[in-house]
């Protein structure tokens, strides 16, 4: 199972939230050899999305040149503090994680 | 791992980067400190440090506890700023133990695991691969260490006898290279490619290597721990394979924390 | 959005890399929902043209109002810290190229009303390269891009 994400959602001057994420993910490329000379299988996250109040604040699409354990970092108009920001990653082999944050 | 022959990549690194004098080298450090400080905003180890604090408070082992009861130097169950005041003296065990060490202690005496399985592989070595609850447990209990004074305790005649075997090892020239760690690390300016390499004479530079490892390496996507640090300084110079816990690596680590007194607790660390 | 029309792709290929290319309303759209599927022709693409191609658009033009911050050397390329910020007006969408990689496209991301244009993730760099933000106003593409030199990795320890 796939490890939680790292959240931080902070309130900023001027009303804006801003949204910054650690993926926990190997982010494979499908271009390198392990020791014996095989393709590692490409593994990585493809599709990301943010909600804050149900409202998608962010649609994301990564390939496998994003770099291990990704970061992600976007702000929005809006927010308040002790509102959540869910996030959602999957990834090519079907992997899905959802965490969220409280807005602080 | 890949073959690294240090002097030659030094002129490598200045042959590619530096060629139109001083001036654009100064741009080039310029630029690499950007570099470095872009990624100190986003630490990957941070998500180890969770995975870390999840296995400290979790009921494991034949015994069924946590590792909430450990002590680590500072009394059962504390945990902030211990990183700073490690290596020292057990009464316990009546020998100086690291912080790897006392981890792997209180694993095997409060929770009843086997230290023959928790030293067996210690790091996550393969590209790729998970990293190991030791990994992720040192993780967590450094980052409780952050901003917390550097103090290693020298009172102890143990602590004391440790400090002059690690400062003995430390320029002890051996190996296929007749390297010392004092080849690298115990005179100004030495860099391999574009790292400058800290001098353990120098307070600011043994602070500043102390002080940042643990550290999550960008070029392994994985955060390592001092004990690794020392194994692998130690696989650079072609000496024996350094064993994990051992009394020498503890030695050492007791060398450099002393040397890095006062200085200020960044870890886990971002590095190249 | 997939299918490519042969004449449209003739036409691009002659328009070189960066020639501003008359930009007609693009006629594929990127889809509007939050959770649309992993464009692989998008990704798959080796050039930032073609990548534009594949995201629907049928041309691209420079743009000052986009900023790309990034290192102008970055230690390690498997770690390159990348910023996009974009001042054109309704902003829909932020792709990051980097021109030498096997894979061109890093990663694209749709800009809701609200949301500023203005993201930042970290790519990998085989090597030293342009790289491009595909930015996505009013239907049209702009391209701003910076070059990073990357320092040879793979000397582990």
């Amino acid at each position: 199972m796939a490890d939680p994400m790292r959240i931080r959602a902070q309130l900023k001057d001027g009303g804006v939230t801003e949204v910054r994420v650690l993926m926990a993910h190997v982010m494979e490329t499908g271009q390198r050899k392990d020791g014996a000379g095989n393709t590692v299988p490409a593994h990585h996250i493809q599709g990301i999305t943010a909600t804050w109040n149900g409202k998608p604040v962010l649609a994301a699409q990564f390939g496998p040149s994003v770099s291990q354990n990704p970061v992600l970092n976007f702000s929005f108009k809006g927010g308040a503090k002790g509102e959540k920001v869910i996030i959602t990653w999957t990834d090519n082999k079907g992997d899905k994680r959802t965490d969220e944050a409280t807005i602080s | 791992m890949k073959k690294c022959r240090v002097a030659a990549i030094a002129v490598i690194a200045a042959a590619v980067w530096l060629p139109a004098g001083p001036s654009l080298a100064q741009d080039t450090t310029k630029e690499i400190e950007r570099y470095r400080q872009m990624l100190a905003d986003g630490n990957p180890a941070e998500l180890l440090e969770m995975r870390g604090e999840g296995l400290w408070k979790e009921k494991r082992g034949p015994k069924n506890v946590s590792l909430e009861a450990c002590d680590l130097g500072l009394g059962a169950g504390k945990v902030q700023g211990v990183n700073a005041v490690l290596p020292r003296y057990f009464a316990d065990v009546n020998r100086v133990m690291d912080l790897e060490s006392r981890l792997v202690h209180c694993q095997v005496t409060l929770q009843g695991l086997n230290r023959a399985d928790l030293v067996k592989r210690p790091y996550s070595l393969a590209a790729g691969e998970r990293q190991t609850d030791h990994e992720a447990l040192v993780a967590y209990l450094v980052g409780q260490s952050r901003g917390a004074k550097v103090n290693v305790p020298q009172a102890h005649p143990l602590e004391q006898a440790a400090f002059k075997r690690g400062e003995q090892m430390f320029h002890f020239r051996g190996g296929p290279y007749d390297f010392s760690c004092a080849t690298c690390h115990g005179e100004e300016g030495q860099r391999i490619r574009l790292q400058d390499l800290p001098n353990f004479g120098t307070p600011a530079d043994a602070q500043r290597a102390f002080t940042t490892w643990p550290a999550y390496r960008v070029s392994q996507g994985a955060m390592r721990t001092m004990q690794w640090r020392i194994f692998d300084c130690f696989r650079q110079q072609r000496m024996p394979e350094l064993i994990f816990l051992s009394q020498a690596s503890i030695d050492l680590i007791t060398y450099m924390g002393v040397k890095a007194k006062d200085g200020t607790m960044d870890v886990p660390a971002i590095k190249r | 959005m997939q299918t490519m029309n042969r004449g449209r792709r003739q036409t691009l290929q002659s328009g070189g890399a960066f020639a501003i290319i008359a930009a007609a309303v693009s006629a594929g759209i990127l889809p509007a929902s939050a959770f649309a599927d992993w464009n692989k022709a998008a990704f798959d693409a080796k050039t930032v043209n073609d990548v534009v191609k594949a995201l629907g658009g049928s041309g691209i033009e420079k743009s000052a109002d986009i900023t790309i911050t990034a290192p102008d050397i970055a230690e390690n390329g498997a770690v390159v810290p990348v910023a996009v910020a974009s001042k054109i007006a309704g902003t829909q969408s932020i792709a990051i190229v980097v021109e030498k990689n096997p894979y061109a496209l890093a990663a694209q991301f749709d800009i809701p009303a609200g949301t500023e244009a203005n993201i930042g993730t970290r790519v990998k760099m085989g090597q030293s390269s342009n790289v491009h933000a595909v930015v996505k106003a009013g239907g049209k593409y702009f391209v701003a891009t910076k070059e990073v030199k990357v320092t040879l990795g793979g000397c582990g320890g």
